[in-house]
């Protein structure tokens, strides 16, 4: 979330699409509900009339997999009648930017962006390069006239977005589509918030990327972003998975959204250049320009006094991917399944459930020779080996299930979607035998340790010179108990030596004379210190930082998450000393865009930041921005010095409506998922996004799909119920919550409950050309045909929380879902997809 | 003078130990269910279901966990949970909870108990046979070098050191001081084949 969950209240318009927080979200739509009670409108568009919608002041039905259509419908309305935020779009945006002259869009090239390469399936992004001037600065039409300049670009790529096509695309009444352009438009005023509420409903497609940039670019089309009340905000919907993707348990990061490093770039140098931004301008912050001092103190803290200058800080021992080397969950699993791995974790996690193409991820687990599964409960991916139809005594994968300790049986943090990261302290002993995850973690490694040293192997540096230096040492050496108060400290970082508080010369600047002999220096931090946060982190080794954008999360005051101050200075709910976010305790990113150029707020009254001139500073000086912590301490853009553009994270500082930097191209444009009903786009003769892999080995028989089949007519998706957690591991083996919620059923409409004969209460066979599931038909109103071209399309939809493990309750929804994954991220397809449905019996 | 939720309980525990003198048998029954949590530890926690980030008390007493309610000080939830988070303490009390590291062994139909140490040693084993038969230290790739003004593609044999043969997901169901000490492991073992719930 750039927002978090109280700021909601802080809004006039809440358009909820690609999520349905009242179900899966619950305690969140009190805020909903508050700002609702003050007057804001609340807008729900989905495939179904979810809890959400039954709030809502306004609602209308898509068809899943139709967002851009139905968010490009937007831009073009706002465009159509001018009803942006001018003075936002041209200060904090590239809108005014040239691209080159010979770019070419899908309106021209058949539903293509200039620089495709069908053979390779994929884009040169130069093709989409801007005009640069002499000294290699972006050329602009500051009046956004210029026929090559981006918001030209965009108004002509999204006229073709009538609402008549939109609404023959998406199924949604043209007055529904209006309705919902005019409410939601009218946050461009600029004292006005809306906001935006999504989560898988929007990832889950092979354009999901693509769907959130649609929405980023109205957002800042009306000057949406940095506000509060604003932003583009997604729910995330496991406790810490924030947190996790923080930490970096992903192929291509490391912890603080470093790149894993890849396998052209030899040294931390090389590294370094590669993946740090420049600009020349001087109002840009361009924050990752600090790429080498979180590297470098990442290695020193995995490394600690192993990494050296002379060893290139251990760089070399951080295992590197191949250039373009995907490690993503559907190529994981297509490995597997082709027998490329002998051993695997699925620690905390319940693939052979929550896994798209269910049976594929089941076949794949009996290749392997070895599994450890960690987790509360059995389940589906543990006990795959007596799954149904698995013969047990062909399947030789040997599989250890560890106990592991639940949430309140160990003490850390998590970080909420509004990035908090919260304390949980232990209430009571692990139940049994089983231990915190960091405890088998922790036993793991030092067994491997000690094996590795005794007996050696492949580079046992790689594990051995790791630190651990975690809590009480017995006389071997060995750590007895993982203190994760410790490694919450080694996350934030240390001085590793005392260091000197230097000025910070810009280029030019000559240094001030040495100072009088005697005089003390002046330090940043001494040795063994915590970091106070991230902008003292040093690139020459001196300072360790597990997770820069953690850095201040534990310091020298104190364990910062565990804080529970309630101060809400502002009124908007941003609860300062309440546990700690990241970054450096910013409760709304980009908040310096919520003001003027001259730092005056947009919106007085619930004004996030504003910038004080007079404010004294300590160095004498005055100037100072109050309220949230902002996005830099720098004066606003106005300020003809020192002052610097909002988007601190780009290296241009401004918002990117114009978006270079992905696969499939620089605007969303509407493509099928790659199962739809119907056997062209309306939009172009581009069928499905053109940058996707497509998974089609014929040795992988369970890789199928079958659009425009008239054995699968039926579009369908899935989603949670509120009583249930992702695969219901957890709630399924709780007895109140499966009493509630008991078996897996599946929504359809009373149109096609008649067509086909079935009843409220019926048992049905869904079918996909992957697999089947049983359930039981829920005939309701919720869902309602979509008229689609000329054509009436129904869609059905039902939950994934359930698995044959748990006796009664019916099989993987995931079952039916296909391999497909979204151009730039990979994430499953699961939320639109082709079935069929027959009564049994 | 304002009184909070907490604060309530408190004082209509202490007004039924008084109404215990009288000779009415409903609030003695009722004083009972009060004690509960009046003597119980409280720990604040947080709720381990969705990222809304709800504030959990949890009332402990003897080594159980008696209740677990919102925390009313919480400035997300004000003391209201959902019906996951509020049936949350049966995640304890639960007959179907492991308590002891089972192995299946291949082929076989059954799990079996085993002892933390074997499972351990096994385990290790296994991993360091997998990591030093998978381990790749060098990898061919091609890079482009530039010579003079021209770009020439050429293949080098580049340091890569990483483990092919295995595999891990999750967790983000783990608190963020185990998902950084997990990476920090799995990079330690040369994995590159990391992945969690984020990707879907």
């Amino acid at each position: 979330m750039t927002n978090h969950w109280i700021d909601v209240k802080n809004s006039d318009v809440i358009l909820i699409m690609g999520a349905n927080p009242a179900e899966n979200h619950p305690i969140s739509f009190r805020w909903i509900m508050k700002a609702k009670d003050a007057g804001a409108k609340v807008i729900v568009v989905d495939p179904r009339f979810t809890r959400s919608a039954s709030k809502a002041d306004l609602y209308a039905p898509l068809r899943s997999g139709t967002d851009i259509a139905f968010l490009g419908g937007m831009i073009n309305y706002i465009l159509q009648n001018k009803l942006h935020f001018e003075e936002y779009v041209k200060n904090y945006t590239n809108a005014a930017y040239l691209v080159n002259a010979d770019f070419k869009m899908p309106g021209e090239l058949n539903g293509l962006f200039s620089g495709y390469d069908p053979k390779k399936r994929s884009y040169d992004p130069k093709a989409w390069s801007f005009q640069k001037n002499a000294d290699e600065s972006i050329k602009k039409d500051p009046g956004l006239q210029d026929p090559h300049c981006v918001f030209q670009l965009m108004k002509k790529h999204y006229s073709r977005y009538t609402p008549e096509l939109v609404s023959r695309i998406t199924g949604t009444p043209k007055d529904k589509l209006l309705e919902v352009y005019t409410l939601y438009s009218s946050t461009g005023k600029p004292d006005k918030a809306g906001t935006e509420l999504y989560a898988m409903g929007w990832t889950q497609h092979t354009v999901g990327t693509q769907n959130i940039r649609a929405m980023s670019i109205i957002q800042l089309l009306l000057g949406n972003i940095g506000i509060a009340g604003g932003g583009i905000n997604a729910l995330r919907g496991e406790g810490n998975v924030q947190g996790s993707t923080d930490q970096g348990l992903l192929f291509h990061i490391l912890p603080g959204y470093m790149p894993v490093p890849s396998a052209d770039l030899p040294s931390t140098t090389a590294y370094i250049e590669k993946n740090t931004p420049t600009s020349k301008d001087p109002q840009s912050a361009n924050w990752w320009g600090n790429r080498n001092k979180y590297l470098i103190s990442y290695l020193k803290a995995i490394y600690g006094a192993k990494a050296t200058k002379e060893n290139d800080f251990g760089y070399n021992w951080l295992p590197k991917l191949d250039p373009g080397m995907n490690g993503s969950w559907l190529m994981i699993f297509d490995n597997m399944i082709k027998g490329k791995f002998k051993g695997f974790f699925a620690w905390g996690q319940n693939p052979a459930c929550s896994g798209s193409n269910t049976t594929k991820v089941r076949n794949a687990l009996a290749k392997l020779d070895w599994m450890v599964a960690v987790n509360l409960f059995d389940n589906e991916t543990a006990s795959f080996w007596k799954g149904p139809g698995v013969d047990s005594a062909s399947v030789k994968t040997e599989v250890f299930l560890l106990p592991a300790a639940a949430s309140f049986e160990k003490e850390g943090s998590i970080s909420n979607s509004g990035r908090w990261a919260q304390w949980r302290y232990k209430a009571v002993s692990p139940l049994g035998q089983s231990k915190p995850d960091a405890e088998i973690i922790h036993e793991l490694y030092q067994k491997l340790k000690g094996m590795y040293a005794k007996e050696g192997g492949a580079l046992p540096e790689q594990l051995t010179n790791l630190t651990w230096n975690y809590g009480f040492k017995r006389a071997d050496g060995t750590v007895k108990n993982v203190d994760v108060h410790a490694v919450a400290k080694e996350i934030n970082g240390y001085f590793l030596e005392d260091v000197e508080d230097k000025p910070k010369l810009k280029p030019g600047e000559k240094a001030p004379p040495p100072p009088p002999p005697g005089t003390p220096k002046k330090m940043l931090g001494k040795k063994g210190e915590l970091t106070a946060g991230f902008a003292q982190l040093q690139a020459d080794g001196s300072t360790s930082c597990g997770n820069w954008i953690y850095s201040q999360s534990y310091n020298e005051k104190g364990n910062m998450m565990a804080r529970r101050g309630k101060k809400d200075p502002t009124g908007l709910g941003m609860f300062p000393e309440w546990s700690w976010c990241w970054p450096v305790n910013r409760r709304i990113i980009y908040n310096r865009a919520s003001c003027d150029v001259n730092g005056k707020p947009f919106n007085l009254k619930k004004a996030v930041v504003y910038w004080n001139p007079d404010a004294p500073l300590p160095n004498g000086k005055t100037g100072a921005w109050v309220g949230d912590v902002p996005d830099g301490p720098w004066p606003p853009m106005a300020h003809e010095k020192e002052g610097k553009k909002p988007f601190i994270m780009r290296a241009d500082g401004v918002a990117a409506i114009f978006g270079p930097g992905l696969k499939d191209g620089p605007f969303p444009e509407h493509y099928e998922p790659m199962e739809c009903p119907i056997p062209e786009n309306l939009m172009s003769k581009q069928m499905n996004n053109p940058a996707v892999k497509i998974f089609k080995d014929t040795h992988v028989k369970e890789d199928v799909l079958a659009s425009n089949d008239a054995r699968f007519p039926l579009v369908a998706t899935t989603y949670r119920v509120t009583e249930h957690w992702q695969t219901g591991v957890m709630t399924r083996n709780t007895p109140w919550l499966l009493e509630l919620q008991p078996r897996q059923f599946c929504e359809i409409s009373v149109e096609l409950a008649k067509e086909t004969g079935i009843n409220n209460g019926d048992m049905v066979e869904i079918s996909s050309a992957r697999g089947k599931i049983d359930a039981v038909a829920m005939v309701t109103p919720r869902f309602k045909p979509f008229k689609i071209g000329d054509k009436i399309v129904h869609q059905i939809g039902m939950p994934w929380c359930f698995g044959w493990h748990t006796p009664g309750v019916g099989d993987a929804a995931n079952l039916l879902t296909p391999t497909a994954g979204d151009a730039n991220t990979m994430i499953p397809e699961t939320k639109a997809f082709m079935v069929g449905i027959a009564r049994k019996g | 003078m304002a009184v909070s939720r907490r604060d309530f309980f408190k004082l209509s525990g202490s007004g039924l130990a008084v109404a215990t003198l009288g000779f009415n048998l409903a609030p003695v029954e009722a004083k009972a269910e009060d004690l509960a949590i009046r003597y119980a530890k409280e720990t604040t926690s947080i709720c381990p279901y969705c990222a809304v980030g709800c504030g959990m008390i949890v009332h402990t007493l003897g080594g159980n966990i008696i209740n677990i309610e919102g925390d009313p000080d919480h400035p997300i939830n004000e003391g209201a949970l959902c019906p996951k988070g509020s049936s949350a303490y049966q995640l304890r009390d639960n007959k179907a909870r492991l308590t002891k590291p089972l192995y299946r062994a291949a082929g076989a139909t059954e799990w079996q108990e085993v002892s933390w140490d074997w499972a351990v040693d096994e385990i290790a084993k296994k991993v360091k046979k997998t990591r030093d038969t998978s381990f790749v230290a060098t990898s061919k790739i091609k890079i482009k070098e530039k010579i003079g003004n021209a770009e020439v593609e050429k293949e080098i044999e580049a340091v890569v050191n990483r483990t092919m043969g295995i595999a891990s997901v999750g967790s983000a169901a783990m608190d963020n001081e185990e998902c950084y000490l997990y990476q920090k492991f799995l990079r330690g073992l040369g994995l590159v084949y990391i992945e969690h719930q984020a990707r879907i």
